[in-house]
């Protein structure tokens, strides 16, 4: 992994997309990294497309402006395959996670990846159903994307998903949020 | 020995909102307005649990805010707010006031286009717009620097010598509502920094009745505006001591304006706000490539440090000042103080591009091709065009 890590992300209106962008930047500042979190506003409304951005670096990170050639994309939703090119300016050796109930060679094939590519599926509105009961894919979809980057300790992420539901959340909740991040760790596959 | 400080992921909102909360002003009169509302809105929450001792007075609209603001400053107390675009806009005809009664309140101002067409993403319209009102401006960059501004801000403001109100601006979205690392100081720090607040003649010293607003006519108001004038003069020393203060405090120092690679540029690029960290990055990029560029950002914008600013470009071939802003029918707002600061000298070619209104992005690619037009400009000497708008559709 080379100093600067660019992550898109890309959901829908509703999803926790740009919250799991932002708990991921406040996982990654472990180690003394410099992190950023911000996502593209839109409509800003249930359903829509949208889009949300990381970088992660061992140095000062000065550039405001979106990411265009991503080494991570994830993909929240996966209907957003048909609508827009997901694969659009990724790196050669980026790294693809999809949340789908979908083989990961069916999807790799659908995203016409090149063999330097990798692509990652979970089924992550399966997984939160079963652990949140209710299909936000975003904890599940944490979980997944530090599998195929391993961007940062499965402990340091779990300690920051607990943090970010503060004092607001039952335990219910976020005991289900837990499981659906380890879940998503150890149920994505590689095609 | 800089203090231990805790480093964070927040956005800019939210780091201004902890800059307030760490000052414990008196008075906050607010009307949240997008992209600041999160500053008001998070200031709001400190109040209701207690962790400040502020008043907070919720206004029907921004006029009455800032109205309310002038009352409080000049009643005694330390008094702070945060507006954007429309917002400020609205509070045209009291900032003014708070400015001509010499209160030092404090502002962060979000900066967003303004109406129309309706638009809530980032521009300096509304900074640029208020930039002759008698505020001192200070610009940031990112989180840190919105932060340490306005840490910064009551000291400067509150100085014996300027007794002015101060705005931070800081890029709307862009910056307000990205998160970022960056570092708070201590409660304890920044409470003994910015020290107490006396009001030189409050209203509330009903012992000594005295009336503020009065009218003045040709008799004496100029000698108010002179006053004003000999005030902001005063402004630049003050910024310089209160940041090399800060500096002992954080680690961090601030300049009245920041110079990037700039002691031997021949190209050079001037620019405000968040842009300027990516046009850093392409500096460096051209420098490794062998190409002497270099970066000139302001901070301090009101007062504009004139002589510093020419002496500092005054050796480049070329600079391309890039605006954020327009002044319709004039050329861009910095464009014009960059041409002021620089006409004393036999100094570079200078032109002027319009970028990012309304949010527009501006991307590493945008800034290259202005780069490589001002290297252009540095071996022919001649410009296209003096003002041109980029990153736009024919």
């Amino acid at each position: 992994m080379g100093e600067l890590m660019e992550i898109r992300w890309h959901g829908r209106g509703g999803q926790g997309t740009v919250t799991a962008a932002k708990v991921l930047a406040d996982a990654c500042l472990s180690g003394g990294r410099h992190v950023q979190a911000f996502p593209e506003y839109g409509p800003e409304r249930a359903g829509a497309p949208l889009r949300a951005y990381n970088r992660i670096s061992q140095n000062p990170l000065r550039m405001h402006c979106p990411v265009v050639n991503p080494m991570v994309v994830a993909v929240v939703d996966a209907s957003l395959l048909d609508a827009i090119d997901v694969a659009d300016g990724a790196t050669d050796d980026a790294v693809f996670v999809i949340n789908t109930s979908k083989d990961p060679k069916d999807i790799r094939a659908k995203l016409k990846a090149k063999p330097s590519q990798k692509v990652y599926t979970v089924d992550a509105s399966k997984i939160a159903i079963e652990t949140i009961g209710r299909p936000l894919p975003n904890s599940t979809m944490l979980g997944a994307v530090n599998k195929a980057t391993g961007i940062v300790s499965m402990e340091v992420l779990l300690a920051d998903v607990q943090g970010s539901f503060g004092k607001k959340f039952a335990q219910k909740i976020i005991d289900g949020n837990l499981a659906a991040v380890k879940r998503g760790y150890e149920e994505v596959q590689l095609g | 020995m800089p203090t231990a400080t805790k480093t964070v992921a927040v956005t800019g909102n939210q780091a201004v909102a902890e800059a307030l909360r760490q000052i414990n002003p008196d008075v906050v009169p607010a009307y949240p307005i997008t992209p600041s509302t999160d500053i008001v809105q998070r200031f709001s929450e400190f109040v209701n649990n207690g962790e400040v001792d502020t008043e907070m007075i919720l206004v029907e609209s921004e006029h009455s805010a800032m109205s309310a603001a002038i009352g409080a400053s000049a009643a005694g107390g330390r008094v702070a707010t945060a507006t954007s675009s429309q917002g400020m806009a609205l509070m045209w005809e009291m900032l003014f006031i708070a400015s001509g009664y010499r209160l030092p309140i404090f502002m962060a101002l979000v900066n967003r286009a303004l109406s129309a067409p309706l638009n809530i993403h980032g521009d300096h319209s509304d900074g640029m717009g208020m930039r002759d009102s008698g505020w001192i401006q200070l610009w940031s960059e990112n989180a840190q620097e919105a932060y340490d501004n306005m840490v910064m801000a009551p000291r400067i403001a509150e100085h014996m010598d300027v007794r002015l109100p101060i705005i931070v601006c800081l890029d709307g979205f862009i910056i307000s509502h990205s998160i970022e690392s960056m570092k708070y100081l201590p409660d304890e720090e920044v409470k003994k920094f910015v020290g107490e607040f006396a009001q030189l003649n409050p209203l509330l010293d009903t012992d000594n009745p005295k009336s503020i607003g009065a009218l003045v006519l040709p008799d004496y108001y100029m000698e108010h505006k002179r006053a004003q004038h000999e005030a902001m003069l005063k402004v630049k020393k003050v910024v310089q001591d209160v940041s090399a203060e800060f500096a002992k405090l954080s680690g961090r120092k601030y300049e009245i304006f920041e110079t990037y690679r700039l002691e031997d540029a021949e190209v050079v690029l001037v620019s405000l706000n968040s842009a300027a960290g990516t046009i850093k990055d392409e500096i460096d990029r051209y420098r490794d490539k062998g190409i002497k560029a270099g970066l000139l950002k302001p901070r301090l914008f009101r007062p504009f440090p004139y002589e510093e600013v020419g002496a500092a470009l005054k050796n480049a071939k070329a600079v391309c000042v890039m605006d954020r802003a327009d002044s319709f029918g004039g050329y861009g707002p910095m464009f014009m103080e960059i041409a002021s600061a620089l006409y004393p000298h036999k100094g570079p070619v200078l032109f002027n591009k319009i970028y990012g209104l309304g949010g527009r992005d501006l991307m590493p690619l945008d800034v290259d091709q202005v780069i490589d037009e001002t290297v252009e400009v540095a071996k022919t000497g001649k410009v296209k065009m003096v003002k041109e708008y980029i990153t736009v559709r024919n």
